[in-house]
């Protein structure tokens, strides 16, 4: 792996030596503070009950281990089904919005008629109103559904919630796919839907990929507030509400809390290991072009 | 291409799955709250039509206070994204060995699940326990413990300083990647004129940044105003209702007490002031692309 390619950035004039200290100090404080919530919950995680009772307060683990990783599934009853759950409701999400927003992508990035940038604009507009300000009529329409406390009042509103942003990606995505490709089709007697299907769609795989990766992890990490107020029902509990609940009890068992968390976060981190590249790209196609 | 007419049908075809459903799952909701603001809507079966009762109750003295406060916070907040994304992004941008591991350091506070970043904060935060606390007193800046989320005014800025940090990767990203865009034989005809990096900064990076910086600011000002996550799990709204911005008032009013007419008319309310930004951000951005063609 290329840790730096020097064409990226104009090596114009080189760093000083203290300019290069600086940078560092930056980039580490920077860094700090990305990452120093998840380096405290992991000591912590390491640290035993009675050290993080203690005072004064201690920053290494003294006696640390590993212990809370294995306690924890008997602890925080129902980890696992909160992991579980987690996993199905972005992924029902995002197999809905991926139904949904891949004929209209291609739609908003082939066809242009009366009305469409309107559509655009009010889709754009949409992700702009939060559930949170929307949450009376959506819970009177999911009582109305019979969807309170089932795992659609969680996939349903979340999904809507995750279109724009995804239409947004994957127009930028397919604008860049060769007009002459469609036409090429039309001589050939093949008609629009064969061309979007048999066409367009396996050249767009890529940046499908894209849109569902970036959808996935959005309606994991974001699962939080519609969980709260439509499902109360530990079985059908996504893991932050499910961790949430834990922590409303009285006896917090900190240390395996915390190592609940990070299993929980786990996924996510290892996705970003793999995926970095695909995820700043693609949080950045609509970007720059602007 | 075939005849535009069966085109047109195709594309609104197409279209038509995904309208409906931000249609049911949006746009009625965003009627039917206008509509339950005039009622008296609760847990109670029978809605009666009010008018504009709930707007007169709502408009006094404790809602008011909200509203200010609801501006305070997001403006720090946007302020502080803008200021340390920036600086991110230029501290990134710097060609020393090992810088993209660092830029995929800055990701995970944006990508792991919103509420297991805020536990963590929350435990930072504990006076007793927590690092910051901790590590304050170990170097003598304070004398005892202190609990941040149990002031009114701590607990304010605690709640901030967590939404930027939740904020902070995709505005560095985003800078980063409008960085680089900009051309690099600026940077050498500035540079044989002797121009130091800072003025090189200053004359070229910030003013050919400045669309990217009005967008994200847009961006980031919608979302801050819609934070919900970060002050429910920290503080609930409280100490004493000193965290409490429009989103959790209105969820305390509708969700806790059921009084959905009254949660309703603050629902309309920020609605409005959403919508004007959202007017704003239209303009802006379609300035911005009239400059980018001209």
């Amino acid at each position: 792996m290329a840790l730096f390619r020097k064409d990226d950035t104009p090596m114009i004039d080189r760093y000083r030596w203290w300019e290069i200290i600086g940078i560092y100090a930056g980039i580490f404080a920077f860094l700090f503070f990305m990452l120093a919530p998840f380096i405290e919950g992991f000591l912590v995680s390491l640290k035993p009950l009675a050290q993080l009772f203690s005072t004064p307060y201690s920053f290494w683990p003294e006696n640390g281990s590993f212990a809370a990783y294995f306690t924890m599934w008997e602890s925080v009853p129902g980890f696992a089904r909160y992991i579980f759950n987690s996993f199905l409701i972005s992924s029902v999400a995002t197999i809905i919005v991926l139904l949904l927003v891949v004929p209209a992508a291609y739609a908003f990035a082939r066809f242009s008629f009366k009305g469409m940038g309107l559509v655009l604009a009010a889709f754009l507009a949409v992700s702009m109103f939060s559930g949170a300000v929307l949450l009376i009529p959506l819970f009177r329409l999911m009582r109305t559904l019979g969807m309170l406390n089932t795992y659609w009042s969680m996939i349903v509103p979340g999904a809507a919630f995750l279109i724009p942003a995804a239409i947004w990606l994957l127009r930028t995505y397919m604008m860049r796919i060769p007009r002459e490709l469609n036409e090429a089709a039309y001589m050939d007697g093949a008609s629009q839907f064969y061309t979007f299907r048999r066409v367009i769609l396996p050249i767009a795989r890529p940046g499908i990929i894209v849109v569902a990766i970036m959808t996935f992890i959005g309606a994991y990490s974001q699962q939080f507030i519609f969980a709260l107020t439509f499902n109360s029902k530990t079985e059908y509990m996504p893991l932050p509400i499910g961790l949430y609940a834990y922590f409303g009890k009285q006896e917090v068992i900190w240390n395996e809390l915390m190592a609940a968390s990070f299993v929980g976060i786990a996924p996510a981190l290892i996705l970003i290991f793999f995926l970095q590249r695909y995820l700043v790209g693609g949080l950045t196609a609509g970007a720059v072009k602007q | 291409m075939t005849s535009s007419r069966s085109a047109w049908v195709f594309a609104w075809a197409l279209l038509a799955p995904a309208i409906i459903y931000v249609l049911i799952i949006v746009a009625w909701p965003l009627v039917e709250t206008v509509r339950l603001s005039f009622t008296d809507a609760s847990l109670r079966k029978v809605v009666n039509y009010v008018g504009w009762r709930n707007y007169e109750k709502i408009f006094n003295e404790t809602f008011l206070t909200v509203i200010t406060r609801t501006f305070i916070w997001t403006f720090f907040s946007v302020l502080l994204k803008m200021i340390i994304g920036m600086c991110g992004a230029v501290l990134l941008n710097a060609a020393v060995p090992g810088r993209n591991l660092f830029r995929i350091l800055t990701m995970p506070p944006w990508i792991v699940p919103m509420a297991i970043g805020i536990f963590m904060w929350g435990w930072m935060y504990n006076g007793q326990f927590g690092m910051i606390s901790g590590l304050l007193q170990r170097f003598g800046i304070v004398d005892g413990p202190v609990a941040f989320l149990a002031y009114g005014s701590t607990a304010f800025w605690a709640t901030i300083v967590t939404d930027v940090w939740i904020g902070v990767p995709m505005v560095t990203i985003y800078f980063l990647a409008a960085m680089q865009a900009i051309p690099k034989d600026l940077y050498e005809a500035a540079w044989t004129d002797g121009a130091s990096r800072w003025t090189r900064f200053r004359r070229i990076t910030l003013p050919l940044m400045a669309p990217a910086i009005i967008t994200m600011s847009m961006l980031s000002l919608i979302a801050t105003f819609n934070s919900f996550d970060i002050i429910w799990i920290l503080t609930q709204g409280g100490p004493s209702g000193q965290t409490t911005t429009m989103i959790i008032d209105t969820y305390q009013v509708a969700i806790g007490s059921k009084k959905y007419g009254e949660g309703a008319a603050r629902a309309v309310v920020i609605c409005i002031f959403l919508s004007l930004f959202c007017l704003a951000y239209f303009r802006v951005t379609r300035r911005l692309h009239a400059m980018d063609k001209a």
